[in-house]
């Protein structure tokens, strides 16, 4: 007699996508359902960050499906700890579930050595956390990609971690819509000694490039932190008065 | 008999001018026999930083080992050695998850921080901190470690000068406690370099 679940597994492995299972590799050696995570970033709303001399700039459109929604309601830059922010593009839910966890994270080191968690480390903890997500049964891979800006003992850093769990440092990146017309106009315009204001006013250049419609401070939202350590979100005044002086 | 009183202990620490000195005893007895004039309780954790723990010698081996096998993953996760008031959070949050069955011991830190400025501290068997900018002591010989220290010690001392106190005072105190003694190990460290010497007292 054949065993009943012999049959189940027969009609899985027949038809066989390879695009099911999150931790079978396709026979290119690719796992597809990462690359379908890194499409849903790459369709997601644009996210860029510039490190500058003496601090970080993290900014993002803030698209609202309707001019009915309260925009003062929706928060896209949040802080980690005091010293770290954090920028996404992709599926805003996954993004509120890596913020808790890592301000967990962020918070068991702080109970342990007293001491902040230094961003190497925070960024070390999100990313193994995005890969168990590529790696165990029932879950999906997070459809976010990170930014996070932090400064602390070793300077102004800024990071990019992927929903495989991969994370580089760079001097200026973007993601999400327009990823190569954003991250071209940034080779242009990137120099060594910047200062954070003019990160701020090149990071809002770059997001004017691809920006659909009239750029205003309650469709986008910029981060910094500076030299005294403090992350914090721009409020839409500060925002105005940067967007004036661009004009 | 208390059971932090079982092999007898006594430890120093010393803040001098840009520099430390950390001292203790060598003996290690079950109560009142001897069993071992050669003990070691001042463990180095990395260059600049140094743990003392007095207490029941077991656990303090126990506890040492846990120490080191934290601050290795620590070096290896962070790629730098750990600062002295870290590395004191660590030891005080590791004695506090046994805070209703401790290591019977009583921990004494000391080491150089950024700028190489002395940091010293002491707590109790579950964890709780004690900062001193000047001295602190532990062991079956603490009073009178107090009772020397506080008319030995003066601020600011050169390193010669802090090694000739602390020995001083480690060696008169020992010999008004029956459970420590038989010489003693200390060590007088400055941003450069490492001093280690053995002391010799009355080896009775």
């Amino acid at each position: 007699m054949i065993h009943p679940g012999l049959f189940f597994v027969q009609h899985i492995m027949g038809d066989s996508q390879y695009s099911f299972s999150l931790t079978t590799f396709s026979p290119s050696g690719k796992l597809v359902q990462i690359e379908h995570a890194l499409t849903a970033v790459g369709s997601g709303q644009t996210s860029l960050g510039i490190k500058a001399a003496n601090g970080v700039v993290i900014a993002t459109e803030k698209k609202l499906p309707s001019i009915l929604v309260d925009e003062t309601s929706v928060q896209k830059i949040q802080l980690l700890t005091p010293n770290i922010g954090v920028v996404y593009s992709g599926m805003g839910p996954d993004f509120r579930v890596l913020v808790r966890k890592s301000r967990k994270q962020a918070e068991q080191y702080h109970r342990l050595y007293k001491e902040p968690i230094p961003v190497t480390q925070l960024v070390r903890e999100i990313a193994a956390v995005m890969q168990e997500f590529t790696q165990s049964g029932g879950v999906r891979p997070f459809g976010v990609s990170l930014l996070v800006a932090g400064f602390d003992d070793k300077g102004p850093q800024l990071y990019q971690v992927d929903p495989s769990g991969s994370y580089f440092s760079w001097k200026a990146s973007a993601m999400g819509k327009n990823v190569s017309n954003a991250k071209t106009f940034l080779e242009k315009r990137y120099t060594d000694d910047m200062e954070l204001d003019d990160a701020v006013h090149t990071s809002i250049l770059t997001l004017k490039e691809g920006f659909e419609g009239q750029i205003s401070s309650k469709n986008i939202e910029i981060g910094i932190i500076g030299t005294d350590k403090k992350f914090r979100v721009l409020t839409p005044a500060e925002i105005d008065d940067y967007l004036a002086e661009v004009e | 008999m208390s059971i932090f009183e079982y092999n007898g202990s006594a430890l120093i620490a010393m803040v001098g001018k840009n520099c430390f000195a950390i001292a203790s005893d060598r003996r290690l007895g079950v109560q009142l026999q001897t069993i071992a004039t050669d003990f070691q309780r001042i463990y180095k954790v990395h260059d600049r930083l140094f743990l003392g723990l007095s207490g029941l010698a077991t656990d303090a081996q126990t506890l040492y080992q846990r120490l080191v096998f934290r601050h290795k993953l620590y070096q290896l996760r962070e790629e730098r050695d750990m600062k002295p008031e870290t590395f004191a959070s660590l030891v005080s949050a590791i004695l506090y998850e046994k805070r209703f069955g401790p290591y019977f011991c009583q921990p004494v830190i000391a080491g150089l921080g950024d700028e190489d400025k002395p940091f010293i501290c002491t707590m109790d068997s579950i964890g709780a901190k004690e900062l001193a900018k000047d001295f602190v002591v532990a062991g079956t010989a603490s009073e009178s470690l107090y009772g020397a220290c506080e008319s030995m010690f003066r601020p600011d001392m050169e390193p010669e000068d802090l090694f000739e106190t602390i020995s001083q005072a480690l060696l008169s105190s020992v010999d008004r406690d029956c459970l420590s003694g038989w010489g003693g190990h200390v060590y007088v460290v400055t941003p450069t370099e490492v001093k280690e010497r053995i002391l010799k007292g009355r080896m009775d």
